[in-house]
């Protein structure tokens, strides 16, 4: 089977076809760099995504996170459900842990906002 | 139960011309108004223009009132701060059939009292306004006509006439009145009620509905629509005077005009309508908007339109404002379509002479003070005393909307002065922020913020226009 | 003018209301930032960045999705992260800002006025100034969409003001007009909070956006992007009840019968940046029809000496890392001004033949190796960039597929300036 992907890694975009048999990838062309065909890899066996959002302080206020992995794909909106859950001081900040290993996945969610 | 000597129904520029003449006097007035705010209807959306008065029917309230209003708006906008420009206006025609109508109106101004109206030929219409189309052949110049902030002339009255006592009741929408004998109740929608010994219909294009809730069934009010596409506040000089081109039955036609706050205002459409709350635009309007400017003057600058909006003008059944009283205590004051805002302060003084042959006494409020401080005062300061200013009031110094060069203070005045902005909407008309070319982008969640702070209500109950109209919904957290 | 330390913030503490400074930069987002440090590297001390936010970074801090300093730093970083890299080292390098305060005018003498709440109205003279005042969204007006006037319509990045700076969710259901990148990154986010994004739609026939932001934000949330479609109606008298989108021709113009109700709250508009250049105008420089950004030769220098810009109020830039990149060439060629170095002074203009919309610089007036941005009118592929001195072809680069939504860039040589038979280079895409 052959599948168009856009690769997502950086803003070149690069348009991508992978072959592939199940779980078996045979072959990638278009990617313009190694990174393309690891993503393309990745897409087709298990693909990945890093989640930024917001979590909420205890003034009310929200402050941005990220994941500081890519987590799998079908994870990201249960693990909306735990940022959604958090509650910081005010006084934190970016690189400060606020989810370790979220969902087994091994990513940690970390602050990114704040002071800049 | 509260009683008052006047109720002014609507808070439109012609309600609150009136409410503001009356303040002079020692009377209880109230004015009552179906929106949060006031000047909702066609006050807020219209061209802007104080017309010469050459237009209307020799002999007709129009024509009165239009001339006299004008010569008495120059005073008026200085009392109450509000933008005023006396620019002229010119009506411009292409041909020789449009030339005969130049005369026929330049006629008809003259005897309606219109002063300094002349007609000028292609080369000095080209020389006072080079970007007109190549096409244009003659026009009138009246050199009377002006420009004003509309909205801003009616809350700055409806202001003045609240700090001079009288009150303002908003989100009143008047459903029943009942005639008591020497008054008249007046019940809202949602349950109100006030008593009044005269009251005083300004209700716009529902004027025919209250009128009806008195009895008088003569009065019909068809909306008509008008859209405008309002250009960048860099495009203000494109052209010199307010420019019409020779009128249709419908109207003075589509005009090309600088606005006060130096923009340039192209429209209206005119299209009757049945719907009274229908305030949206149409391709097709809009359309026939930029199309009757590109005739005008083919260079236009349409790319930097940054709104469009449509206005609902109250043409009566009679042709002519209708302004007459209705038994002892009730005066109609109805049909108030084009020169509405032009004959607004001449309507008010006609209104206080009907009252006064309903048996009103006209005693002097002692403590009645013309003057209102502009909500932008402080743009209008020297540097050095703009200096001076924020030193004792810092927010002065904190720039909200970019565009427009509004500051927190201003903003916050808008909050609190009479009569109160309580939402985006109402900050915006009163100070202009949002109201440039971002349109609001990157200033209205700070004024969100700041409204939320101001009333102390949570951010999600800030609106844009009252009712439904919230920014947020919840939190999303 | 004397400095403090507090909290690792400077706060100037300004003794009367004039003051003179070597180089004033006007907005410390990244171009603002990333000159500061350039020109303070080249040797300048006496620097003060003006901004009127209450915190360095411009528009980064809201975008706090991640994606951002590959090119610049080899690393994916989110806007804040990124914004905190440069941030860093002007606290490092201590170069004096100014939060809260606005500049509310500038001449060609490069004399400046702002205001703040703390420090009032006041004045400044500097030796050189660099603009770095970023853009703004298009708003509604300027398409003219017929209809109604609700709540519930908002340009993308003041969703994003919303929901990611205040924790507020503009709406539950969602239709975005525009494929710019900040509609389609708002348009996950909006999902992430727990809306139904129904549609992007797009006027032309490609997207304004970078392809991976299609990929990440809307394919894999499966939201519909509708190209050849706009929104022809607003429906809803308080707030946003619903929009008609319509299928548009070859000319953009409406097809009858193509029209569909889609009923949502939230209408977001990424329809497109318009460089802020209020300011440059008030000082009467020379503006460029096309950017909407000061005309410049190859230092950023504007047609007024001493006036430099970069980053979005010179021409938006699709990657900020770019933006990093130009701003730290006006910081360097400030530095210079400022110092007084001199260079041979020559005058070769760039050409654009239409598929080329523009260049940035419009002329360069030194020989030495040049990297022009340039940006395409509409997709191209398997076309080339070229580079000719009148007839003679002196350039050329195969490129699979040229976007309007992407910055290009191609070198244009000390040599191919030096070899120049004409006055003029021209670029094209063939």
């Amino acid at each position: 089977m052959t599948r168009k992907i856009t690769c997502i890694i950086c803003p070149r975009g690069c348009e991508m076809t992978v072959d592939y048999e199940g779980k078996k990838v045979n072959s990638v062309k278009g990617n313009a760099c190694p990174r393309g065909s690891v993503y393309a890899e990745n897409e087709i066996l298990s693909p990945v995504r890093t989640l930024t959002s917001t979590v909420l302080c205890e003034d009310g206020s929200v402050i941005a996170v990220k994941t500081d992995k890519p987590i799998p794909k079908e994870l990201i909106f249960e693990c909306m459900k735990e940022i959604n859950k958090v509650r910081v001081q005010k006084s934190v900040s970016a690189p400060d842990i606020v989810i370790e290993n979220i969902l087994g996945t091994g990513a940690n969610v970390i602050i990114t906002g704040g002071e800049i | 139960m509260q009683r008052y000597d006047i109720a002014i129904i609507g808070a439109g520029v012609v309600g609150a011309m009136i409410a503001r003449t009356l303040s002079a006097y020692k009377l209880k007035i109230c004015i009552l108004e179906k929106e949060n705010d006031v000047s909702m209807g066609a006050s807020k959306a219209n061209s802007a223009i104080v017309h010469a008065g050459f237009d209307a029917a020799v002999g007709s309230l129009k024509a009165k009132l239009n001339v006299r209003g004008s010569e008495m708006m120059e005073d008026v906008a200085r009392e109450l701060g509000v933008k005023y420009k006396r620019v002229g206006s010119l009506v411009v025609g292409f041909s020789e059939d449009d030339r005969k109508v130049l005369e026929k109106l330049l006629e008809r101004g003259i005897e309606n009292g219109v002063k300094d109206l002349r007609i000028i030929g292609k080369e000095e219409l080209h020389e006072i306004e080079p970007n007109l189309s190549d096409e244009a052949s003659s026009a009138l110049v009246a050199p009377t006509g002006a420009i004003i902030c509309p909205y801003g002339l009616t809350i700055a009255a409806i202001g003045n006439a609240m700090d001079n006592g009288a009150e303002l009741m908003c989100d009143f929408e008047v459903s029943d009145i009942t005639d008591v004998g020497d008054a008249y109740e007046i019940k809202s929608s949602d349950g109100q009620t006030v008593s009044a010994s005269k009251v005083i219909n300004c209700a716009g294009i529902y004027s025919d509905k209250i009128a009806a809730m008195v009895g008088d069934n003569s009065i019909s009010i068809t909306p008509r629509r008008g859209e405008y596409i309002l250009l960048d506040r860099d495009c203000g000089t494109f052209f010199n005077h307010t420019v019409f081109t020779v009128p249709t039955p419908l109207g003075k036609g589509i005009l090309i005009s600088p606005t006060a706050d130096g923009n340039l205002i192209l429209g209206p459409t005119a299209e009757n309508i049945d719907e009274k709350d229908d305030r949206s635009t149409t391709s097709s309007g809009l359309a026939a908007v930029t199309a009757a400017a590109k005739k005008d003057a083919p260079n236009v600058p349409l790319n930097k339109a940054i709104t469009s909006f449509t206005g609902l003008r109250a043409v009566g059944n009679t042709g002519d404002f209708i302004i007459r009283p209705f038994g002892d205590k009730f005066i109609n004051v109805a049909g108030i379509e084009s020169p509405g805002l032009s004959a607004a302060p001449a309507i008010a003084l006609y209104v206080k002479d009907i009252l006064a042959e309903l048996g009103v006494k006209f005693t002097e409020n002692e403590s009645f003070n013309p003057i209102r401080k502009s909500y932008h005062f402080f743009k209008e300061l020297s540097e050095d005393d703009k200096r001076e200013y924020i030193k004792a009031h810092p927010a002065f110094g904190k720039i909200v909307c970019r565009c427009e060069t509004i500051s927190e203070g201003e903003i916050i005045d808008a909050l609190t002065r009479n009569p109160r902005a309580t939402d985006i909407d109402g900050v915006k008309r009163r100070t202009r922020s949002g109201m440039g070319r971002c349109q609001g982008g990157f200033c209205m969640p700070s004024v969100t913020e700041i409204i939320a702070r101001e009333y102390g209500c949570p951010f999600t109950t800030v609106t844009k226009n009252g009712g439904d109209s919230v920014i947020n919904i919840s939190k999303t957290k | 003018m004397e400095l403090i330390f507090h909290r690792k913030v400077l706060i100037i503490v300004m003794s009367t209301n004039n003051k003179k400074v070597q180089l004033a930069i006007i907005g410390g987002g990244p171009a603002g930032m990333s000159a500061a440090v350039a020109a303070h590297e080249a040797g300048v001390r006496d620097i003060l960045i003006l901004e009127r936010d209450q915190r360095l970074g411009g528009i980064l801090p809201q975008c706090i999705h991640n994606g951002f300093g590959l090119h610049r730093f080899g690393e994916e970083l989110t806007g804040p992260e990124y914004a905190r890299r440069y941030s860093e080292l002007v606290r490092k390098y201590e170069i004096p800002y100014m939060l809260n305060t606005t500049v509310l005018s500038l001449t060609r003498d490069r004399k400046i006025t702002a205001v703040s709440e703390s420090e009032g109205l006041f004045n400044i003279e500097a030796d050189a100034v660099i603009l770095a005042m970023g853009c703004r969204e298009r708003p509604r007006g300027a398409l003219n969409i017929a209809g109604s006037r609700p709540a519930g319509i908002y340009s993308a990045g003041t969703a994003q003001k919303f929901v990611n700076m205040k924790g507020y969710l503009p709406g539950k259901s969602v239709v975005i007009l525009g494929s710019g990148d900040i509609g389609l990154i708002m348009a996950r986010r909006m999902t992430l909070e727990g809306a139904e994004v129904k549609a992007v739609c797009e006027l032309m026939p490609y997207s304004g956006g970078l392809a991976r932001n299609i990929e990440q934000c809307l394919n894999d949330f499966s939201i519909p992007l509708k190209f050849s479609h706009t929104v022809v109606k607003i429906h809803g008298e308080k707030r946003l009840s619903g929009v008609t989108i319509a299928a548009v021709d070859e000319n953009r113009r409406p097809i009858e019968g193509s029209e569909e109700f889609i009923e949502c709250d939230t209408l977001l508009l990424s329809v497109g940046l318009i460089p802020e250049n209020e300011l440059t105008r008030g000082a009467d420089i020379e503006l460029d029809s096309v950017t909407g950004g000061a005309k410049v030769d190859q230092n950023r220098q504007t047609d007024a000496e001493g006036i430099f810009a970069c980053g979005n109020v010179l021409h938006v830039h699709d990657l900020v890392d770019y933006v990093s990149e130009e701003a730290a060439i006006a910081g360097k060629a400030a530095a210079d001004f400022i110092f007084g170095k001199k260079s041979e002074k020559i005058s070769i203009k760039l050409n654009c033949d239409g598929k080329v919309r523009y260049t940035v610089p419009r002329v360069i007036t030194e020989a030495k190796d040049v990297n022009v941005y340039f940006r395409v009118s509409n997709v191209f592929r398997d076309s080339y960039i070229v580079v000719k001195d009148g007839e003679n072809e002196i350039f050329r680069r195969k490129k699979i597929k040229f976007a309007p939504g992407e910055m290009e860039t191609v070198k244009i040589t000390e040599a191919m300036i030096k070899n120049a038979k004409g006055d003029t280079l021209s670029l094209s895409i063939e």
